[in-house]
């Protein structure tokens, strides 16, 4: 009785090893379920997801112009300290003054893309962008301006 | 029962086999040795007996052998560690190593430069004599191995009249290296691992030095040429029954514990020991166990090749005349690399799908059933070998 | 207690073999492949036998509970998917709850069946990556890339409707942050087609295996009775025969209205508790697709005010994460912020009973149960 158990234990000990080897080995002699994707090869037939949060952006149209009217409350729902608006005066034709947005100053660095911002815009002037390839040599690099260089706000957005 | 061969014994045979060549289909294959490397080896040892005296033919001789090992040896760890890879790779549905030349075949090259320029550092607390000669014995046992290896017909640098006893006498010490690496170093993880190597292979010798007695028995010999060419007309694992196949098993078994290979692997348990003996080891000092590591896989794989696979021997199939002359074309060398690297693909398989037994059930294995078993095994096959029932 | 001279006297460097000469004291962490992070364990052994454990907490601790509080409503979840990272979801699911309860906001039916199944997602993502884990820490390597493979896939469904793949941030109060993506179902459904033609690998490679097994079987014993002092909770607490299923005692959501088992084994060793997990990857699927051609038309997001303000009082919600039940726990003055915040974090508790379940045994059995425990650092610190 001891040796039929003990020849038992035996053949299910070998079945068992015998059957993790049988997958193992499936997958050896079957190239075509690789699933590794070489990253910096596949750049151009990279699709990411359309909301994938990558780092937020504010879209301009042709005429330079952005939504931002420099109302704050992305700098206040920001968690992180991301955001900081900075605002000016403009003066507009009737001479009245009127705040708009001087810079839009983001730290890369200090976002986490929890998308609180993007929630809190008004006017939908910034959004999450998809590029995620954020590495460079100098931390000041990641300190952005987010509005370009002579743009303004869009007519009618209030 | 199959007589002992003596020396003679073989070469009346192969007479034997030639004149059959003569009045086969296959006439004009006279040279059956024609891929054999005897004829270099030959010269080679006659242009030096010719120029110079006895003493200085050994020292050449040496030297050259010395050479070739060195650069077998360093082939081996680069090709094996990138096979390893490989194969791992391709079992996790990965690619593996892909960047380094075409399918990543530099890789190892470049690892292997950045292990020489890396610094090999001694810890402070080491004992520093001890520590740094402990990578250099186990390479040295390796290399000791290498002598009665047969890598073709005709070419093996000892084939002492106890090669498989010098074998497995040589192969318990480098033990002695782990042991000495995980002391020397003055860590705790290392001790452990030092310490638990010292039980495993201690142990698994045992019953891989049992399964290598079942070919003795049936050979009659000790030695590595002698059981080549005792399995001419067909392999042991094929001539000998059931038996054998249950040595074979066993051996493949203690080969990988013996090599501190997953799913043994206990020695340097990387999820418990972090690296286990070698965790102080840096730079060519760890490439050097590294090495070692591989190289004692390749030889024991060898080992096995050679016992139980007929070594260089081809596959010849009893005396299927035809058959065995084609078999002949494939030259002897290509014969052994392959049978070899079979098992250490097998190997390597163990290692990519198992996870590591724990070390009071790796005693458990080898002392309630692997030793039982070959002992049993050992006595069936004797048997067999006394009643003449083997092939 | 040392006297005065004898703390002057003692020596900097502790010696390892302090006291009888038999004991040998190691660090497992803060740095070991084992811990999957930065826990540090002091092990004292006898040769291979563990006498004790000690586990020294604080590497990775970030103060989240402090910082909490100077954070709005609507702010603090996001720190929370830093806590337990493989369960984002459910612990900013957890926050949003207690928010939700504070306010008296009622969750509109869409985002329940939402929620309900990215937690479950969630649950089989982490479970996922455990399993990979787990077969690691015992040696076996290939299992932690077939789980990826599966995880990965439930990534690319994270990425596409929440934007991220770990710390998603899609729970907000009243709701969650966008609506499904259009293909979402079709993804799923396709992953559940994939995920139930490849589970059947993981029994003949891990689970069936000889040598798991014997890894595994009757290591790592919790009794019932321990469990239930240690506060153990999750599989671990399940393993050992607690039922303590937070989805089953105190239905959330929409989990009143599914249809699953909670996993009982009554082992509790190593194994049973593997087990449990196992099985529950199975249920998780069994209620995803309950749920996931039945999600109700609507918002996905009830309208709150811009500024939330929880009423003065106390708020307690538990959920089941991956790990067992987490607890959160807010004081609130009236104002934006929270006055003090608590997590009960499932992995603390589990941690806490780990010096009593390996002592005695092997080195290798701490790797075994610490693997099964299913640690995540972050969680045990926040």
């Amino acid at each position: 009785m001891f040796i039929k158990e003990y020849l038992s234990d035996i053949y299910k000990a070998t079945k068992s090893l015998l059957t993790g080897m049988k997958r193992t080995g499936y997958y050896f002699v079957h190239p075509k379920e690789i699933i590794t994707e070489q990253y910096p090869d596949n750049r151009d037939t990279l699709k990411m997801a359309d909301r994938f949060r990558g780092e937020v952006i504010m879209p301009h149209d042709e005429n330079n112009e952005h939504a931002c009217t420099g109302c704050t409350a992305c700098e206040l729902a920001c968690p992180n300290a991301t955001i900081k608006i900075i605002t000016k005066f403009d003066v507009t034709p009737e001479g009245k003054k009127k705040k708009a947005l001087d810079t839009f100053v983001y730290h890369l660095e200090l976002c986490t893309m929890c998308n609180l911002c993007v929630q809190a815009c008004p006017t939908d002037a910034i959004k999450m962008g998809q590029n995620f390839e954020h590495s460079v040599y100098d931390r000041s690099m990641l300190l952005k301006k987010l509005n370009r260089p002579g743009s303004k706000i869009r007519e009618g957005v209030e | 029962m199959k007589a002992p061969t003596p020396e003679g014994g073989i070469m009346e045979e192969m007479k034997e086999r030639i004149i059959e060549y003569k009045i086969s289909p296959f006439r004009g294959w006279r040279n059956w040795d024609m891929f054999s490397l005897k004829g270099i080896t030959n010269w080679i040892q006659g242009w030096l007996s010719a120029n110079f005296s006895s003493a200085w033919v050994l020292f050449f001789e040496s030297v050259i052998v010395i050479l070739l090992a060195t650069t077998l040896f360093a082939l081996l760890g680069l090709v094996l560690v990138w096979m390893e890879r490989k194969v791992a790779a391709h079992m996790q549905i990965r690619l593996g190593p892909n960047r380094v030349g075409p399918m990543g075949i530099f890789q190892t090259s470049a690892d292997t430069l950045k292990l020489i320029l890396k610094e090999g550092l001694t810890p402070d607390g080491a004992d520093k004599f001890l520590f740094n000669l402990a990578p250099f014995v186990v390479m040295i046992v390796a290399m000791l191995l290498l002598a009665p290896i047969a890598f073709a017909k005709g070419f093996q640098v000892w084939d002492l009249n106890i090669g498989v006893l010098y074998v497995s006498a040589v192969s318990s010490l480098s033990v002695i290296g782990i042991l000495m690496a995980g002391w020397a170093s003055n860590n705790k993880y290392s001790l452990l691992g030092a310490m638990r190597s010292g039980a495993q292979i201690v142990s698994y010798e045992l019953s891989a030095g049992l399964s290598i007695l079942t070919i003795v028995v049936l050979t009659g010999s000790l030695q590595i040429g002698d059981i080549i060419s005792s399995q001419q007309n067909g392999w042991w694992l094929f001539k000998g029954h059931i038996p054998v196949i249950i040595a074979f098993v066993i051996f493949i078994i203690a080969a990988t514990a013996e090599t501190n290979r997953a799913p043994f692997d206990l020695a340097e348990a990387e999820s418990e020991l972090t690296a286990g003996f070698h965790t102080e080891y840096s730079g060519m000092k760890f490439a050097l166990f590294f090495l070692a590591e591989y190289i004692n896989i390749f030889i024991v794989c060898a080992i096995g090749a050679t016992l139980f696979l007929g070594g260089w021997m081809p596959l010849h199939i009893g005396n299927w005349e035809g058959f065995n002359h084609i078999m002949d074309y494939i030259p002897s060398s290509i014969w052994f690399f392959a049978k070899t690297f079979f098992m250490i693909f097998l190997i390597m398989w163990f290692r990519w799908t198992f996870p590591r037994l724990r070390v009071d059930q790796l005693l458990n294995l080898e002392w309630k059933y692997l030793l039982p078993i070959s002992l049993f095994n050992l006595l069936l096959v004797t048997v067999i070998a006394i009643l003449g029932w083997h092939f | 207690m040392y006297t005065e001279t004898q703390i002057v006297e003692r020596p900097a460097v502790i010696d390892p073999f302090e006291g009888d000469g038999e004991n040998l004291v190691i660090n497992i962490g803060p740095q070991h492949p084992a811990t999957h992070g930065v826990l540090h364990l002091v092990v004292t052994l006898n040769g291979e036998t563990i006498k004790k454990v000690e586990p020294h907490l604080g590497y990775i601790h970030r103060s989240i509970e402090k910082m909490c509080e100077s954070l709005s409503y609507r702010q603090f979840i996001y720190v929370t998917s830093r806590m337990d990272y493989l369960s984002a979801h459910i612990n900013n699911h957890a926050c949003a709850m207690t928010v939700e309860k504070g306010m008296q906001i009622e969750v509109p039916a869409r985002a329940q069946y939402i929620r309900v199944i990215m937690d479950e997602l969630t649950r089989i993502a982490s479970h996922e990556l455990w399993w990979g884990a787990m077969a690691m820490d015992l040696g076996a390597f290939t299992p932690f890339f077939y789980a990826f493979r599966e995880r990965e896939t439930i990534n690319d469904i994270m990425e596409q409707t929440c934007g991220a793949r770990l710390t998603m941030n899609y729970m907000v109060p009243g709701g969650v942050m966008a609506d499904l993506h259009p293909t979402f179902q079709q993804k799923v459904k396709d992953f559940i087609t994939l995920f139930k033609s490849n589970i059947d690998e993981y029994d003949e490679l891990v689970t069936g295996n000889i040598i798991f097994q014997s890894r595994t079987k009757g290591v790592g014993y919790l009794s019932k009775e321990d469990a239930i002092s240690y506060g153990c909770t999750g599989p671990v607490g399940r393993g050992s025969g607690v039922s303590c299923d937070i989805r089953k005692i105190y239905p959330y959501e929409v989990y009143n209205q599914v249809q699953f088992d909670e996993m009982l084994e009554t082992g509790g060793d190593s194994f049973s508790r593997y087990q449990v997990r196992v099985k529950e990857l199975r249920e998780s699927i069994k209620i995803i697709e309950q749920l996931i051609d039945n999600v109700p038309a609507g918002d996905y997001l009830a309208k709150t005010k811009a500024v939330l303000k929880l009423p003065k009082g106390e708020f307690y919600t538990r959920v089941e994460t991956a790990r067992g039940e987490l607890g959160v726990y807010i004081v609130s003055e009236g104002g934006t912020t929270p006055y003090r915040i608590k997590f009960r974090s499932p992995g603390f508790s589990n941690l806490s009973a780990l010096d009593h379940m390996v002592r005695g045994s092997k080195i290798g059995d701490l790797m075994a149960t610490m693997g099964t425990l299913d640690l995540v650092i972050p969680d045990i610190d926040r």
